[in-house]
């Protein structure tokens, strides 16, 4: 990370964390903030975290690594979350996760090299009557089929 | 919100029937404290998101607790499997659990209210905040709402970040506060000690959904519906193995085979009622009833006819666990790997009787010895699945192959 992105970064978080009054409780809008704006939570940023909340740094880790839509590795820039709960499962999800990986010839729990894409299970969804269902970043797509599943990931950028 | 989401109400009564946006609010600020926990008291109505705890007592709690601050916290972590209800209310019906939050906080006192949506619900928060704008324009939230001297109270969104445990209400208040989402110790009740110490009531989506209705229509009326023990109406989440899948708001008390009728599911062989969590009832027990006093339930009905194995089902529920324990508690972390392998035993026909009784037991000392609800209903489906499947899952005869 460059300074000059860094000073950007801690300019943020210090005018987020006042919205809040500097309490602990502007922990998780932040940390959410974080990771859509750069796809994960970087070292410097858990840092700058915990010195403006007056935490230790080690609490933004436990948080961050609690939660399975935060995390401090780099992800892909779109996350694409296949629910893997039975019914979704009864209404084909294998099908449709073999043709995904076929596709993009790259496997799930896998980020594309060029961080286009992970692809990654998630649970329940809430879209059981219409399953099988995936969630790209913030959309939900319902009543999959492996061609329609491909044919939507081939759109995203 | 631009996405493929249908939203199918199949059967309802009460809960998406016309409503004026603000009319509950307005009929509760004419009415006392007290006389809207009578008509709460006099409805019977219960937690909605699966416990059944009498709504009434808990906001009573609350109303007679000391404190400068109190809260009142809606429950829309919906993460059981096979819940999909709270995302149909929340995206059509918006201001029936708006309203209900609003006369929660002049009931119990508070001035503030929290809606801890889950992070995968995340397209819909958007809307949420335009439907709190509006409110805010008509004066139903804010300074004096409307025209109650001293009566403020605001809401505002907090997003989950893909917890199951947070649906759990000690839990979501941890992470309302910005820790790992791990459940506290009970007691303290958040009616005592909710967040950052104050008085603070949890309610569900669908139990916030209610308090408007019975409100207007009186708690008497409402408890006219369902059984003595289980008043009024339930949402259902219907899935799985039937022709007409979607939300059904049906009258406690229905049995098993009836619901099974309304749906359109035929060569039923097990249904999972209450979700993973749930119980798995099996065909020769379908004359059972859905209501507190016999098989309780958050509403995640969930179907499997005859071409389903049931050990892979109960395979994916103990993975769920798995993953979704939150590792604080031993019985429950450990537990419910030492239950998944279990199951992988089974299916790979490596398993000897005396290890599975163990785990049986084990599966009892979760139950008990569990933090929270979790660990404690985790057990369930590898327990009921276990008994009552045993002839398919141990004494199948072989199809001539061997594996």
């Amino acid at each position: 990370m460059l300074v000059l992105e860094k000073n950007n970064l801690t300019e943020e978080i210090e005018l987020f964390a006042s919205q809040y009054d500097f309490h602990r409780t502007a922990l998780m809008p932040l940390l959410e903030y974080i990771q859509e704006k750069y796809h994960h939570i970087p070292d410097f940023a858990q840092q700058e975290v915990a010195r403006v909340l007056d935490i230790h740094p080690v609490e933004v880790y436990g948080v961050i690594s609690f939660y399975s839509f935060l995390n401090d590795q780099p992800k892909g820039r779109n996350i694409v979350r296949l629910c893997r709960t039975i019914i979704c499962d009864m209404a084909g999800k294998c099908q449709i996760e073999q043709a995904i990986e076929r596709e993009l010839g790259l496997k799930f729990g896998e980020t594309s090299k060029d961080q286009k894409i992970t692809l990654e299970f998630t649970n329940c969804l809430g879209m059981c009557d219409q399953g099988p269902a995936m969630i790209v970043n913030d959309r939900v797509y319902t009543k999959l089929d492996p061609e329609k599943a491909c044919a939507i990931l081939k759109e995203i950028k | 919100m631009h996405n493929d989401i249908v939203n199918t109400i199949h059967e309802s009564s009460l809960l998406f029937s016309n409503y004026e946006a603000g009319s509950g609010i307005k009929k509760a600020l004419e009415m006392g404290r007290d006389d809207i926990l009578f008509e709460l008291k006099a409805s019977k109505l219960k937690g909605r998101g699966g416990a059944g705890f009498p709504t009434s007592t808990k906001w009573m709690l609350v109303a007679a607790a000391t404190g400068a601050d109190k809260f009142i916290i809606c429950n829309a972590d919906e993460g059981e499997p096979g819940t999909f209800k709270d995302r149909v209310l929340l995206m059509n019906a918006p201001f029936l659990i708006l309203d209900g939050m609003v006369v929660g906080g002049y009931t119990v006192g508070a001035a503030h209210g929290y809606i801890y949506l889950r992070g995968e619900y995340v397209y819909m928060r958007q809307f949420l905040e335009d439907c709190l704008n509006e409110m805010r324009e008509k004066n139903l939230l804010g300074n004096n709402i409307c025209g109650k001297e001293g009566f403020n109270f605001d809401i505002s969104i907090v997003m989950g970040a893909g917890a199951y445990v947070c649906g759990e209400e000690t839990a979501l208040i941890e992470s309302l506060e910005g820790q790992r989402g791990e459940p506290r110790n009970r007691p303290p009740y958040p009616v005592n000690t909710g967040l950052c110490g104050a008085p603070t009531t949890v309610n569900n989506v669908e139990t916030l959904a209610a308090v408007p209705h019975i409100i207007l229509m009186g708690g008497e009326k409402y408890a006219e519906r369902g059984t003595s023990a289980s008043s009024g109406s339930k949402l259902f989440s219907i899935s799985g193995d039937c022709e007409k899948p979607g939300v059904y708001e049906l009258n406690w008390g229905i049995t098993i085979n009836e619901l099974l009728a309304k749906v359109g599911a035929y060569n039923t062989k097990a249904v999972q009622v209450g979700g993973a969590s749930g119980i798995c009832i099996p065909k020769s027990k379908f004359d059972r009833k859905l209501a507190y006093e016999d098989v309780a339930t958050g509403g995640s009905i969930m179907i499997f006819n005859e071409s389903r194995k049931m050990l892979h089902v109960l395979k994916n529920f103990m993975e769920f666990f798995v993953e979704e324990s939150c590792g604080q508690c031993t019985p429950c972390r450990i537990g419910n790997q030492k239950l998944l392998e279990g199951v992988e035993m089974i299916e790979k026909n490596q398993y000897t009787f005396a290890h599975i009784n163990n785990l049986k037991e084990l599966g009892e000392t979760m139950k008990v010895a569990s933090k929270c609800g979790l660990g404690q209903s985790s057990p369930n489906p590898f327990l009921s699945i276990l008994e009552d499947f045993k002839e398919e899952i141990f004494h199948a005869k072989s199809d001539g192959v061997y594996k």
